[in-house]
This record gives structure tokens, sequence and C-alpha cells, in this order.
């Protein structure tokens, strides 16, 4: 038989999710795959907040998860924006082939 | 059946994620998280937290997905290039990538560490408790309130302004 979940559990499977995608942003050559994996980094915190909040009996969990929420969408509006323009000018989505910056 | 639900939903999301970062099409990537997403909806209502389950599919799965899928589509670069040329070998090779893995290896394992540390750690509470939370009446009070989080609600329409402005910037055409 299973074992129940317990806050242990949801916060072992939340740093399972932020793992990997601490390791899609490492391991990925396209920008948009490293925007996802940012996006799943969010998604397992949220998950965090929602479980401590549960284990607290407060809604400010779910509250901070809505203001997460909010600044998901901002960065995914502006960093697509900025993979727009990138592939506007340099017809490439690989962020080794970004370099202009580099010394 | 909660115990089933929450091992099968958590079993969905981390293969799914996986299945994200193996993934050499960014449009199966999108499709995969969205996927996950719904997986941790399923979790959020396991967890009375059902206002935040449905604002997941919603504006996750529902808004900010679909505006990865436009840029996937309008973007048309199918398939990540293979490394190639000089640049590719020197930041995009083997070494530096396989030590980011190794990086996110030790991430995982020392976040298991500090848990098992934690001992058996806090019970989820009680049905009492379940009940409380899952009130859309007690977050609306709470997120409304002057005393809560109504300055940080009022700050958030801000962001979204600036995020819309610059991305509109961000993405025009130059004019010359």
């Amino acid at each position: 038989m299973l074992p129940a979940p317990t806050l242990n559990t949801y916060l072992l499977l939340s740093a399972v999710l932020f793992s990997i995608g601490t390791a899609g942003v490492f391991l990925r050559r396209n920008l948009i795959t490293i925007l996802l994996s940012v996006e799943i980094m969010l998604n397992a915190v949220n998950l965090t907040f929602v479980a401590v909040g549960r284990s607290l009996g407060t809604v400010d969990g779910q509250i901070i998860v809505f203001f997460v929420i909010t600044v998901a969408a901002a960065e995914a509006a502006v960093g697509l924006a900025i993979v727009i323009a990138l592939f506007r000018h340099r017809e490439s989505l690989n962020p080794d082939d970004f370099t202009s910056l580099k010394w | 059946m909660d115990t089933v639900f929450f091992w099968l939903l958590s079993a969905v999301a981390i293969v799914a994620s996986l299945l994200v970062i193996a993934q050499r099409n960014p449009m199966y990537s999108v499709l995969l998280v969205i996927v996950s997403f719904g997986a941790l909806a399923g979790l959020y209502v396991l967890l009375d937290a059902s206002f935040v389950a449905v604002t997941q599919i919603i504006i996750y799965a529902g808004a900010i997905m679909v505006l990865f899928l436009f840029v996937v589509m309008l973007l048309n670069v199918p398939t990540e290039d293979p490394p190639t040329g000089y640049h590719a070998r020197l930041l995009g090779g083997a070494g530096p990538r396989r030590a980011g893995a190794a990086l996110s290896v030790a991430l995982l394992l020392e976040l298991f560490w500090a848990l098992t540390r934690m001992g058996d750690g806090p019970s989820l509470g009680d049905k009492d408790m379940g009940a409380a939370v899952s009130s859309v009446r007690a977050i609306g009070l709470r997120l409304f309130d002057v005393q809560g989080y109504a300055f940080a609600f009022e700050a958030t329409s801000v962001l979204i302004l600036v995020a819309m402005i610059g991305a509109i910037v961000l993405a025009r055409r130059e004019s010359k």
C-alpha cells in the first residue's frame, strides 16, 4: 500500500520538480525550452507555498501563489518579446549565438 | 483514494517535466508543460486549494502556455541545432553542460538531505483546516484587506502594465 502524503512528501515532489527545472536551464540550448524550465521551477515553488499554507491552515500561501502566477505572466511576456527580437536579429534561438556582450 | 491520486498525479508531473527537458522539439515541450501543470492543478485540488487549481488551469495552461505556443509557431524553429562551430564548442560543449547537470543533481541531493533532517515534519492538517483553507471568501477577504495584501495587489497592476508596454516595445519592428 502506498504511504499517505505528508507535508514532507509534497516538499520532496517540489524539490524534484525544481531540480528538473534547473537541469533544463543548464542542459538545453534553446531559449524557449529554457523559459519553460523556469516556468517549471516557478510551479515547484507554488506547490511548496500551497502545501505549507495547507499545513499552517492559512490562505496566505494561496495568495502568494497568485502573485507568483502574475510575475510568471509578466516574465513570460517580456522574455518571449526578447526572444522574438533576438531571433529577428540572429535567426537563431541558441543562447551560444548571442555573444555580443561577451568580452 | 486521495493517496492513490497523489502518487498518480505526482508521477505524471515528474515524468512530463522530465520529458519537457528531454525534447528537442519546443512544440512538444510546451504541450508537455501543459500536462505537467494539469497534474499540479490536481495536486492543488488534493490540498483543498481548488481556486488555485482553477487559476492554474485558466492562466497558466490557458494563457501563458498559449503565448509560448504562439511564439514557437511564429518563429518556426522546429528543432534544436546540434552544436557547431567555435562558440558551440567553447560554451555549449560537453564540459560546462555536464557541470551544470552535476550542479542540479547536487541541488536535488541537498534538498533531499535537508528534508530528511526535518524528520517526520508537520502533518497536512485535518479536515477542518482544509475547509478553512478552501474558502474563496477567506482568500478574497485576505487579498483585498488593507492590512493584508491590498497594496501588493495594486502594485501587481503596475507590474503587468510595465510588462505589457515592455513586451510591445521589445517586439516592435524598428521603423526607419
